[in-house]
């Protein structure tokens, strides 16, 4: 092989695997994206949906009855007082139920909090479905104000046989810094 | 052109070589770019050698002695960073450099400046993310892994130094696993096919593919890592929608082909030792090829098997359970062939043949370590405790710190074309093979009893496991100064080696004189 044909070869190769490299790059961030459509689908990692589904009226299975617990913790740098007003019910598939959830912003400034889902075992997040809930939100609280948030959900009566119990936590984070519009015209309007 | 050609003949004899240190800063020579690797990797061994000192000084007795537990963070974070991208991967690089173009018969490496400029970014990426343990808030304190939130909601200020140190060794690697595959690709001498190649360049082929597809995933992570610290994004925030199992899944998905890239070269160089001192061929050549390229591929299958305790589905468990043990078979497969070699083999028993039977067995029992880790179920207990830090450090000590020094015995007289001194050589073997199990073995009963790693105290009915362990730490870390002090004995003197002077060798290498010419096979060897 002459040498400018070794040249021409190398040069070949080498910018194939610089796209190589560069694809790989992207592929990493894709992997975000990717992530979020796998969960969603497989219901991996305990994640629900983040809207709301409509009470489409079904069958009550009666015939079995789940345990629904509900779990609150707050993330680091927000003292609001956060808790359900039931730590479980026991629900029928098909049944729609409310629970209450209640908050009280106990410092001296109005903040905005969001609350993030999740769900174990993570295969139950697939057929829990929320009519309502305050986690689609933001939630605005006024400087040494109380709440009661509701959310209304129901079990899909598909819901595998060994699920008997299941647990949603809520995390609850410091929004204020990133309050929508929206949310910030709410707190206006309450004062 | 012509007179380019009559200037290499003339120097032929003289073997004239540049002088001073500009010979190293501006070298463009596989053999010079080399021997900077193998002294810088070396001198990293050294370095984070040291930090683990530190822990195991601290973990010597219970209760906290003598250092702060943020210290102690940093440096069990800095002593894995150190260890993986600054001690064996420049190792084996190093290896590469020297040794893959006089294996193919191949003048220098096929993209010299890039090769330069390979190496001379590492000492800089080491240079910055040493200096930020100096810094105010102390150095990364995370872990090796950098989880998130651990690195972003809870990182000190000085995680951009580590991100930014972070994207110069990874762009060092990438660009020597380029220049690896094209010098494979397109400058092996006539005749060198695919299946004729050492299989030490084979498992670097291989490890160069690794390297190009998982060294951008891990620039990547850091970014995200940064952007999330520092900009506001939220990729591993859940408050903002991201979320932090996201960042182990794709830090896993560079991290387990990682550490194949740090045991498949290993592979080519026992591939290499056994059949020179058992003076007979590798049993099963081509399935040393089709196994390592198994293991490759598997390797992007089972990154999960770190994150069984995230709370993923059982059929995630499962599938990512088999896959590991799967990886197994090829595995079995190359040690299965290293014993079938040395089956009625005429076997001496020269240092880098001890290095490399002490590779075989201590790998193996690392190995086996790791298969008891797949196992879903028991995994919950095993995770995050010492009986995980005696698995990594089995396969990665013994496994590919040995296998570098096996090579280092091996290739040293061709390099310095002087002998080492073989009893100075015997005492590192023995002082190192002793102190390496009093240091690693007793960690599986700390893990199997509960013990957490990464923790600076311990409950008192740990003590007299970690005393044993840490006494043998100091002593495995004073018998690597017998290896400095052989190797700089070896470089300045010594008996003369022959070119070829192990019996039973194979290779293009063993052909040109030892030292190996600043310049060799200008002109292709002839393969037959």
């Amino acid at each position: 092989m002459s040498d400018s044909q070794q040249r021409a070869n190398n040069a070949t190769i080498v910018k194939r695997l610089l796209l190589t490299v560069a694809g790989m790059f992207a592929f990493g961030f894709a992997l975000v994206p990717l992530y979020d459509v796998f969960c969603e689908v497989t219901g991996f990692n305990g994640r629900t949906k983040n809207e709301a589904v409509a009470a489409v009226h079904q069958e009550v299975d009666t015939s079995r009855t789940v345990t629904v617990q509900f779990i609150t913790r707050n993330a680091k740098g927000i003292p609001w007082k956060f808790e359900p007003s039931v730590k479980q019910v026991k629900v029928h598939p098909g049944e729609v139920r409310v629970v209450n959830f209640l908050a009280g912003n106990p410092t001296g400034g109005d903040m905005v909090a969001q609350a993030i889902p999740s769900v174990a075992p993570a295969e139950a997040s697939l057929y829990l479905n929320k009519v309502e809930c305050f986690c689609f939100n933001q939630q605005p609280l006024a400087a040494g104000d109380d709440t009661e948030m509701p959310m209304q959900f129901y079990l899909d009566p598909e819901i595998p046989a060994h699920i008997t119990t299941l647990t949603l936590s809520y995390t609850l984070y410091d929004m204020t810094a990133d309050a929508t519009a929206e949310t910030l015209a709410q707190l206006q309007s309450s004062e | 052109m012509s007179t380019v050609v009559d200037d290499i003949h003339h120097e032929e004899h003289h073997d004239h070589k540049p002088s001073g240190i500009t010979r190293w800063l501006f070298t463009t020579n596989h053999k010079d770019i080399g021997s900077l690797y193998l002294w810088f990797s070396l001198i990293m061994f050294f370095i984070g050698g040291a930090m683990a000192m530190v822990i195991r000084a601290e973990l010597f007795q219970p209760g906290l002695q003598l250092v702060e537990p943020n210290f102690f963070n940093q440096m069990t974070t800095v002593h894995g960073l150190i260890m993986v991208f600054g001690a064996v991967m420049p190792a084996f690089t190093g290896l590469a450099n020297w040794m893959i173009p006089m294996m193919i018969g191949a003048p220098d490496m096929a993209l010299p400046r890039m090769n330069n400029w390979s190496f001379w970014i590492l000492p800089f990426g080491f240079a910055i993310l040493l200096s930020s343990l100096f810094l105010e808030g102390g150095g990364p304190n995370f872990g090796w892994t950098f989880y998130a939130p651990l690195s972003t909601t809870y990182s000190n200020d000085s995680t951009a130094l580590f991100v930014f140190s972070m994207h110069i060794l990874g762009i060092s690697s990438i660009m020597g696993a380029i220049n690896v595959i094209v010098t494979i690709m397109n400058m092996r001498a006539p005749g060198m096919n695919y299946m004729k190649m050492p299989l030490f360049v084979w498992t670097w082929l291989i490890t160069a593919f690794l390297l190009i597809a998982v060294m951008p995933v891990l620039a990547g992570a850091v970014t995200m890592v940064l952007t999330d610290k520092y900009f506001g994004t939220s990729f591993f925030d859940a408050a903002g929608g991201g979320d932090p199992v996201m960042f182990q899944h794709i830090f896993w998905f560079f991290g387990h082909p990682e550490v194949y890239i740090m045991i498949l070269p290993s592979f080519g160089i026992i591939s290499a030792i056994i059949p020179a001192f058992t003076r007979k061929r590798l049993f099963g050549y081509a399935s040393m090829v089709y196994a390592t390229a198994s293991i490759a591929i598997l390797s992007f299958l089972v990154w999960a098997h770190h994150m069984f305790t995230t709370g993923m589905p059982v059929f995630a468990e499962l599938f990512f359970m088999y896959c590991t043990m799967l990886i197994a078979v090829p595995t079995g497969v190359k040690v299965f062939n290293w014993v079938a070699t040395m089956w009625r083999g005429a076997m001496t028993f020269e240092t880098p043949m001890l290095f490399a039977l002490a590779f075989v067995i201590l790998f193996t029992i690392g190995g086996f370590s790791g298969l008891m880790l797949a196992i879903t179920p028991v995994d919950f207990q095993y995770h995050d405790t010492y009986f995980v830090v005696a698995h990594f450090h089995y396969v990665l000590v013994t496994g590919a710190v040995f296998s570098i020094m096996a090579a280092a015995y091996y290739w040293l007289p061709k390099w310095t074309g002087h002998m080492y001194d073989e009893t100075l050589a015997k005492l590192h073997f023995w002082t190192s093979l002793i102190s390496v199990n009093v240091l690693f073995f007793p960690m599986h009963f700390a893990g199997l009893a509960g013990m957490p790693r990464r923790i600076p105290d311990y409950s008192v009915q740990f003590a007299d496991v970690n005393q044993i362990t840490s006494i043998g730490g100091f002593a495995f870390g004073l018998s690597q100064l017998i290896f400095l002090w052989l190797a700089i004995k070896c470089v300045r003197g010594g008996e003369k080696a022959a070119a070829k002077p192990w019996e039973g060798a194979e290779g293009l290498e063993w052909t040109v004189p030892s030292p190996a010419p600043y310049h060799t096979f200008e002109k292709p060897p002839k393969v037959e």
